[in-house]
C-alpha cells in the first residue's frame, strides 16, 4: 500500500521511556527513593504536553511506579484522557493504568462512562477487549447500571468469539456491583451455556459457577442443563467448574447426587487428569450423606491413594478432601488415622496443619490423651507462631468438641496447662470443682512466672478463667488468704485490663470467703490484717487506666474501708459480706442473649424515655454502662452507706477528669506509676518462652496423668474381665466372644468421674439455628435472588435515555471546519437538549431509526434516511377480542390513537423547524404518520466485506413491545450475517424488549461482496405489541451509499503525491454549479459527509483523500471559482468514484 | 475467583503485581511483603500451596504458587478455582511468557512489565480464567502487537502532514 511504504520519520523522542526508567532506577541502587522522585517530576512535566503519546507513555511510566508501591492516584485524569485517545497503542496503555489504580472512590471514574459505552461498540474488537478487561477491574455500581445494556448487547450480538467470552465474563462483576441486571440479563446467560464456541460456553459455566457457589438454591433448576453438559463436555476445565458447581447443588437435592453418582465414579475411574479425578471425588463427598457407602469408600481409597503419593501437592489436597469425607463418614476416615498421623510429621506445614484438622474429627474418648499428648510434643517443637498458635488452637478445640464429651478424665484435662478452660468447665462439673479450684489456686501463686511469655501469646486468658473460677469457688479453696494475696500482687496491674477487673472482683469474693472462714475466731486479727492488705494493695487498681478496674477497685476500696470501720467495732459483718456474692451461677450459652425472643408488642427501636440532650456529658455514660453489669447481690444497705464518700470521690475523680482532656485513653503515666512502685522491683522477671516444655511448679505433670489414667483403665478393664468371667461360667454361652477380642470399644471405657453435663442456659422460646455467623456484608447476599420467576415489566436493563436522532448539522452553520472538531461535543449536547425537548412534544409511537455513517476515529457522521413504513398503525383492527371487556379497552386504546394523531402532526411541525431528517434524501413521509428511523452503518476495519449496521429502535407507543424481529431481504452482493444453522430468509432476533418511551441500539453485521455500487435493502421490522399480543411489521429501507464504505483516513502530501504519480488511478470530474458558500465550509462538508481528510490546501484550491473499507484510494482536488466548483477526481475504482462523486453532488445541490 | 496474582523474585522484588480487589498501594505492598515472607522460606519440594496469608481474604482463600529459577508466581485465589486447574495455569502462563519472550527471564519482566500485563490480559479476565490454551494466547498476543506496530506507522504519517479534518 503507497500509504504504508512512506514512513514517517518522527517517532517518539521523549527523554525517557518505561526501559529507561527500570534502567535508571537499577543504577541509583543507594538513591532509589530519590531518582524516582525526580522522575515522578518529569513525568509531571510531561503530562503536562499536550502530545498524547507523552503522555501515554508517561502514564506507562506511573503504572510501573504504581507496583513499587507509588500513589499514582493524581494523575487518574491524564489516565483517563490516554484512555480515550483513538489509537489503540495508547488506549491500552491508559487502561492498563485505570486497572491498576482506579477504585470505586476514583472520583474521575464517572468521566469514563461515555468513553468506555464507544469503545465498547468500537468495530475494532481489540478496543472492546482492553476496554472490557479494564472494566473488568475498576467497574463501579454506577458503571456498571450504565453499561449493562452495552454489555448485554454485546454478548448477543458480539459478532466476534473473544470479544462474546469477555462480555460473558464481565457479566459477573457487573451482577455484584448491579444486583438489578441478575434477572433481566439471565436468561441471555442461560443462553451462552449452550453456544457453540467452546471459549464462550466455559465463560458461561464460569460465571454461573460464581453465583451458584454463593446462593445455590437458585439454581437449582440449571441442573438438568449442567447433567447434560457434564455428560457431553470434554473440555476439563469446563468439567472441573461444572463438577465444583454440583458439589454446591447436591446439598440441597438429595436426588441430584444420587443421579450424579454414577457419571461420577466413571469419571473417577476413566480421568487420568488428577484435577479432575479430585474434583469429582469432593463432589461425590458433597452429596455423600444420600451416596451409598460404597462411592464414598471408593473416594477414601481414592484418597488414600492420594495421600500416600510423592507428590506433596496430591497429599495435601488428599488431606484436604478427606476432612470433608470427615464431618458425614468420620469412622471411614478413622481406619487410615496411622496414616494422618505420620503427616504430623511431614516437613511441610500446609501438610501438617491439614493433618491436624484431620485429627479434630477423629479423637475419640479413647484416643484423645493420646493425640493431645502427641500434640503437646509438636507444640514444644513447633517453630514458627502460626504453626503454634494453631497447634494450641486445636488442642483446645479437641478437647472442648462437643461440651466436652470425650474427656474422660477431668484431672487431667484441667492440669493441661495451656489449655484456657473456659470457666464452663468447672461450672459444668460440680464434681471437680474442688480439684479445679485447687489447681487454679496454684496456676494464680505461679502467676508471675507465665505472665513474661504468656501476655505476647494471649495465653494469660488462662489467668482470667483461673481468677473467676478461685473467686466464684473460693469455699473450696484451702488456702484464700494466699490465693488472695497472689491476686493482688502488684505485677497483676501489668495484665490486660479485662483480666485486672476480673481479679479485683474475685479479690472481694476470696475477702469474703476469708471474713467469713474467720468468723467466730476469737482472735479477729486475721480478718482485720486481710482488710489492711485489701486497703493497701486496691488504690494500685484505682489508678488504673481501663475504666473498669477503677471502677470495681473504687467500689471495693470504699466497701473493704467501712468494713474495716465496723470490724475496729467488732460488728459481725461476715454474712453480709457473704451475701454480696450469694446465689449459683448456671453456665449460659454463648448465643443466649441473641436468642431472647422479642415478646408481642415490644418495640425495640422506639424510645422509653425522651431521648437524652445533647448536652448530657459523655462522662456519665460509661459508668452508665457499668451500673448495668454491677452484680445484682449487691445489698441497698452497703451503698446507702457508701452513697456520701462514693459521691464525693466520684466528683473529686470528675475534677481530675475534667482537668485531663486525656483521661479516656490509656493513660501511660499512670501505668508507669505501677512499675515504679515499690515492691515491683524485687519482683524476678523470669522470661519464658513457649520453645521450652510449659511446666508449672506445683502443677502435676499432664503424662503423670496419662500414666494414672491408663492405670485406671487397667484395672476396670481387669475388673470387667473378671465379671465377664463370671458371667460366662454363669450363662456358658458362646456369644461372650465379642467382649473381650480385639481392644476395648468406646463404650467400655467409662469416666473417671460420673460427671453430670450441665446443658448451657438458652432462654425460653429461642429457635435453634445456624445463620447466626453469616456476613451480611457479603456481596453475595445482594444476588440471592429467585431466578425462575417470569420477567416483570419494570424488570429491565437501564437503556440510555435516547441519542439517537443526531442530526449532522450542516457544518456551514458552524463556521470554519478547522474549528469543528473542537466543538463537535458541545454541539452533540446542545442536539441532545434539541432531541429532548423534541421527545417531550413527540407523539409516543414505535419508530426505527436509522443513519448512515462511518465512525473511524474520532470522524462521526451521519446521513439520514426515511423509510417509508406501510401497515404500521393497524394493529387495532386485527384483534379479535372475544370478552367484552377488551372490547372496552380497544375502544379506549381507539381513542388515545387519535390523540396520538394529533400530537404527531404537531411533533412533525417541530422537527421541521429542525430540519434534518429530510435534508438527505427529501421523501418525506407519505400519508400515515411515519416513525423516523436512524441507522448507523460503520465499515469495518479488519474485515473489508463487512459492515456493522447499528439501528435504534425507539418506541413511542404506550405499549411494551416485544419479540421484535429484525429481517432484511438479502441482495446478490449484501447479506445480512445470520448465526449458523438459520436459512437465508431467517429474521434475527433483536436482544432487548422495548418499554413504552425507550429506545435502544441492536447491530447487525452484513457482508458485502462489492462496495463500487450504492445500494438499497429492503427489510422489515416484526414485533409483538404485549397489550393486544398481535403481529406487527413495519417495513423499511436501509439505504447503503458509497460514502458510507469510505473511512476518513489522514495523509501525509508526499504520499499523496506519490499515490498521484503512481498512474494506478483513473481520473474523472465533476462540476458544482450554484454553490453559495466559502470555500472552508465546503471543504468542510465534503470532510463530513463524505469522510474525505484535506491533504492541502493553496488558496481556493485543495487536495483531499479517502480510503474505503476495501483499500480503494480516493483522491479529490477540488477547486472552486465564484459559484462554480470543480472536482477532479482519481481512484482505483472508477464505479466507485462515480458513486462518491454523485453523491456529493448531491449533497450539494439540496443547500 | 483469582483474588491476585503477585510475580516477585528470589528477593522479593515485586516484577508484576495484579489485584483484581481494591487495596491500597501501602497494603498491596505489605501483601506482596508477607506473601514473600510465606513462600519464600519454604524448600522447593513442598506442596505448592499455602494458607494463611492473613491480609489477603479469609479462611477461603489460599496461595498457589509455582517457583522458577529466580521468579516466584503467585496466584491468590479461593474455594472456586480447582487447585491444581491453577497450578496448570501458571504453567501456561509461563511457557506463554517463554514463546513471547523467546526464552523469558527475569530482565524480560523487569524491562517490559506493560508486556507481561497484556499477556496476562489475555489469560486471566478480571479475576476470572479467560483463555488456557497457549496457541490462542499468543495469537491474541501477537495480533494485538501487529496493530500496534501498524499504528505506529499510521501515526507518524498523521504527524508530518498537516492535516485537519473536521469530526
Amino acid at each position: 500500500m503507497a500509504l504504508k511504504i512512506v514512513k514517517g520519520s518522527i517517532d517518539r523522542m521523549f527523554d525517557k521511556n518505561l526501559q529507561d526508567l527500570v534502567r535508571g532506577i537499577r543504577n541509583h541502587k543507594e538513591d532509589e527513593a530519590k531518582y524516582i522522585s525526580t522522575c515522578i517530576d518529569e513525568i509531571k512535566q510531561e503530562l503536562k504536553q499536550d502530545n498524547i503519546a507523552v503522555k501515554a507513555n508517561a502514564v506507562c511510566k506511573l503504572t510501573y511506579l504504581q507496583m513499587l508501591g507509588y500513589d499514582v492516584s493524581w494523575a487518574a485524569f491524564n489516565i483517563v484522557e490516554v484512555m480515550s485517545s483513538s489509537k489503540f497503542t495508547y488506549k491500552r496503555i491508559g487502561y492498563l493504568a485505570a486497572s491498576q489504580c482506579f477504585h470505586e472512590s476514583t472520583d474521575v471514574i464517572m468521566l469514563t462512562t461515555n468513553q468506555i459505552r464507544k469503545d465498547l461498540s468500537s468495530p475494532n474488537q481489540y478496543d472492546t477487549g482492553v476496554a472490557l478487561t479494564g472494566l473488568s477491574c475498576f467497574v463501579t455500581p454506577d458503571l456498571a447500571r450504565d453499561l449493562a445494556n452495552d454489555i448485554m448487547t454485546l454478548v448477543s450480538h458480539g459478532d466476534c468469539v473473544k470479544r462474546k467470552r469477555c462480555s460473558v465474563l464481565i457479566m459477573y462483576k457487573v451482577f455484584l456491583k448491579y444486583p438489578e441486571s441478575l434477572r433481566p440479563a439471565f436468561p441471555r446467560l442461560k443462553e451462552k451455556l449452550e453456544d457453540p464456541d467452546p471459549g464462550v460456553q466455559s465463560a458461561a459455566v464460569n460465571v454461573i459457577c460464581e453465583l451458584a457457589r454463593r446462593n445455590p438454591k437458585n439454581y437449582l433448576s440449571l441442573a438438568p442443563l449442567f447433567f447434560k453438559l457434564m455428560t457431553s463436555s470434554t473440555n476439563n476445565w469446563v468439567l472441573i467448574k461444572i463438577i465444583k458447581l454440583f458439589g454446591a447443588l447436591t446439598p440441597l437435592e438429595p436426588r441430584l447426587g444420587k443421579k450424579l453418582i454414577e457419571p461420577l465414579t466413571n469419571l473417577i475411574h476413566s480421568t487420568s487428569a488428577m484435577s479432575l479425578l479430585y474434583e469429582c471425588v469432593n463432589t461425590v463427598i458433597a452429596g455423600q450423606y444420600c451416596s451409598s457407602v460404597g462411592s464414598v469408600v471408593l473416594c477414601v481409597q481414592k484418597l488414600r491413594i492420594l495421600i500416600e503419593d510423592s507428590d506433596q501437592n496430591l497429599k495435601y489436597l488428599g488431606l484436604l478432601a478427606m476432612s470433608k469425607i470427615l464431618k458425614t463418614h468420620p469412622k471411614s476416615v478413622q481406619s487410615h488415622k496411622d496414616l494422618i498421623l505420620q503427616c504430623l510429621d511431614d516437613k511441610d506445614e500446609s501438610i501438617r496443619l491439614r493433618a491436624l484438622d484431620l485429627l479434630y474429627g477423629m479423637v475419640s474418648k479413647k484416643n484423645l490423651m493420646e493425640i493431645v499428648k502427641k500434640l503437646m510434643l509438636h507444640v514444644d517443637k513447633a517453630e514458627g507462631t502460626t504453626y503454634r498458635d494453631e497447634l494450641l488452637t486445636k488442642i483446645i478445640d479437641i478437647c472442648s468438641q462437643s461440651n466436652y464429651q470425650y474427656i474422660t478424665n477431668f484431672e487431667w484435662s484441667v492440669s493441661q496447662p495451656v489449655t484456657p478452660h473456659p470457666p464452663g468447665i468447672s461450672v459444668s462439673w460440680w464434681t471437680i470443682r474442688v480439684f479445679a479450684v485447687a489447681q487454679m489456686a496454684t496456676l494464680l501463686d505461679n502467676a508471675h512466672l507465665l505472665t513474661g511469655s504468656m501476655q505476647r501469646n494471649g495465653i494469660c486468658e488462662v489467668l482470667y478463667a483461673a481468677a473467676w473460677i478461685c473467686g466464684e469457688f473460693s469455699e473450696h479453696l484451702e488456702n484464700p488468704l494466699q490465693t488472695l494475696e497472689a491476686m493482688l500482687r502488684p505485677k497483676v496491674a501489668t495484665l490486660p485490663g479485662h483480666i485486672q477487673a476480673v481479679y479485683v472482683q474475685n479479690a472481694a469474693k476470696l475477702f469474703a470467703t476469708v471474713l467469713k472462714s474467720q468468723e467466730g475466731n476469737t482472735d479477729s486479727t486475721t480478718a482485720q490484717e486481710t482488710s489492711q492488705l485489701m486497703i493497701d494493695r486496691l488504690p494500685l487498681f484505682v489508678q488504673s487506666a481501663n475504666l473498669e478496674v477503677q471502677e470495681r477497685a473504687s467500689c471495693i476500696l470504699q466497701l473493704v474501708k467501712y468494713i474495716q470501720k465496723l470490724q475496729q467495732k467488732d460488728v459481725e459483718v461476715a454474712e453480709e459480706v457473704i451475701a454480696l456474692f450469694a446465689g449459683e451461677l448456671n453456665p449460659v450459652a454463648p448465643k443466649a442473649q441473641k436468642k431472647v425472643p422479642v415478646p408481642e408488642g415490644l418495640d425495640l427501636d422506639a424510645w422509653i424515655n425522651e431521648p437524652p440532650s445533647e448536652s448530657e456529658s459523655e462522662d456519665e455514660q460509661p459508668k452508665a454502662i457499668f451500673a448495668k453489669e454491677e452484680p445484682k447481690h449487691s445489698r441497698p444497705r452497703h451503698t446507702e452507706v457508701d452513697e456520701k464518700e462514693l459521691a464525693r470521690r466520684r466528683e473529686a475523680r470528675k475534677q481530675e477528669q475534667a482537668n485531663n482532656p486525656f483521661y479516656i485513653k490509656a493513660s501511660p503515666s499512670s501505668q508507669k506509676v505501677y512499675q515504679d512502685a515499690p515492691g515491683v522491683e524485687h519482683i524476678p522477671v523470669v522470661q519464658i518462652d513457649l520453645s521450652v516444655p510449659l511446666k508449672v511448679p506445683g502443677l502435676p505433670m499432664s503424662d503423670q496423668y496419662v500414666k494414672l489414667e491408663e492405670e485406671r483403665r487397667q484395672k476396670e478393664r481387669a475388673e470387667k474381665k473378671k465379671k465377664e468371667k463370671k458371667k460366662r461360667k454363669e450363662k456358658r454361652s458362646g456369644r461372650g466372644k465379642k467382649h473381650d477380642s480385639g481392644p476395648e470399644s468406646e463404650e467400655d471405657i467409662t469416666p473417671a468421674h460420673m460427671v453430670d453435663i450441665v446443658t448451657e442456659e438458652m432462654p425460653e422460646n429461642a429457635l435453634p439455628s445456624d445463620d447466626d455467623d453469616k456476613d451480611p456484608n457479603d456481596p453475595h447476599k445482594a444476588l440471592d435472588i429467585d431466578l425462575d420467576k417470569p420477567l416483570a415489566d419494570s424488570e429491565k436493563l437501564p437503556v440510555r435515555s435516547h441519542r439517537a436522532a443526531e442530526a449532522p448539522k450542516s457544518p456551514a452553520e458552524d463556521g470554519d471546519a478547522e474549528s469543528a472538531a473542537t466543538q463537535e461535543p458541545k454541539k452533540k449536547s446542545g442536539k441532545e437538549k434539541r432531541e429532548k425537548k423534541k421527545d417531550k412534544d413527540r407523539d409516543r409511537k414505535v419508530s426505527l431509526k436509522c443513519s448512515v455513517s462511518l465512525q473511524i476515529q474520532f470522524s462521526t457522521s451521519r446521513i439520514f434516511n426515511e423509510l417509508s413504513p406501510s401497515s404500521f398503525w393497524v394493529f387495532n383492527e386485527k384483534k379479535s377480542s372475544k370478552h367484552k371487556k377488551k372490547k372496552q379497552k380497544k375502544e379506549k386504546e381507539e381513542k388515545e390513537k387519535k390523540k396520538k394523531k394529533k400530537k404527531h402532526h404537531h411533533h412533525h411541525h417541530h422537527s421541521d423547524g429542525g430540519g434534518e431528517e429530510s435534508v438527505q434524501n427529501g421523501t418525506v413521509e407519505e400519508e400515515e404518520p411515519l416513525p423516523v428511523s436512524v441507522y448507523d452503518i460503520q465499515g469495518n476495519l479488519q474485515d473489508g466485506s463487512q459492515v456493522v449496521v447499528s439501528v435504534i429502535f425507539e418506541n413511542k407507543c404506550d405499549s411494551f413491545l416485544k419479540s421484535m424481529e429484525f429481517n432484511v431481504l438479502d441482495s446478490l452482493n449484501s447479506k445480512l450475517q445470520r448465526p449458523e444453522g438459520s436459512g437465508p430468509h431467517d429474521g434475527l432476533t433483536v436482544p432487548f424488549q422495548l418499554p413504552p418511551g425507550v429506545s435502544n441500539e441492536a447491530r447487525f453485521v452484513f457482508t458485502v461482496q462489492s462496495i463500487v455500487m450504492p445500494q438499497k435493502l429492503k427489510g422489515t421490522l416484526t414485533f409483538i405489541v404485549k397489550d393486544s399480543s398481535t403481529h406487527e411489521k413495519l417495513d423499511f429501507k436501509l439505504h447503503f451509499t458509497c460514502t458510507s464504505y469510505l473511512i476518513t483516513t489522514p495523509c501525509y502530501s508526499d504520499a499523496f503525491a506519490k499515490l498521484l504519480e503512481s498512474g494506478d488511478l483513473k481520473g474523472s470530474s465533476v462540476r458544482l454549479e450554484g454553490v453559495n458558500m466559502p470555500f472552508h465550509h465546503l471543504l468542510a462538508r465534503i470532510c463530513f459527509h463524505h469522510h474525505f481528510s484535506v491533504v492541502e490546501r493553496i488558496d481556493s484550491c485543495a487536495s483531499m483523500y479517502s480510503r474505503s473499507i476495501q483499500g480503494h484510494h480516493v483522491c479529490l482536488l477540488v477547486k472552486t471559482s465564484g459559484q462554480t466548483v470543480s472536482i477532479d477526481a482519481k481512484c482505483d475504482e472508477p464505479t466507485l468514484l462515480g458513486n462518491v462523486l454523485d453523491e456529493i453532488k448531491q449533497t450539494f445541490s439540496q443547500c | 475467583m483469582i483474588k491476585a496474582i503477585l510475580i516477585f523474585n528470589n528477593h522479593g522484588k515485586p516484577r508484576l503485581i495484579r489485584f483484581y480487589q481494591y487495596f491500597a498501594e501501602d497494603m498491596q505492598q505489605q501483601i506482596i511483603r508477607e506473601t514473600f515472607h510465606l513462600v519464600s522460606k519454604r524448600d522447593d519440594n513442598v506442596c505448592n500451596f499455602l494458607e494463611g496469608g492473613s491480609l489477603i481474604g479469609g479462611s477461603d482463600y489460599k496461595l498457589i504458587y509455582r517457583h522458577y529459577a529466580t521468579l516466584y508466581f503467585v496466584f491468590c485465589v479461593d474455594s472456586s478455582e480447582s487447585e491444581l486447574g491453577i497450578l496448570d495455569l501458571i504453567q501456561v502462563f509461563v511457557e506463554t511468557l517463554d514463546k513471547c519472550f523467546e526464552n523469558v527471564c527475569e530482565l524480560d519482566l523487569i524491562f517490559h512489565m506493560d508486556k507481561v500485563h497484556y499477556i496476562l490480559q489475555e489469560v486471566v479476565m478480571g479475576g476470572m480464567v479467560l483463555e488456557t490454551n497457549m496457541n490462542e494466547i499468543v495469537a491474541q498476543v501477537e495480533v494485538q502487537n501487529r496493530m500496534e506496530k501498524s499504528e505506529s506507522l499510521v501515526g507518524s504519517v498523521a504527524k508530518n502532514g498537516h492535516v485537519t479534518f473536521p469530526t
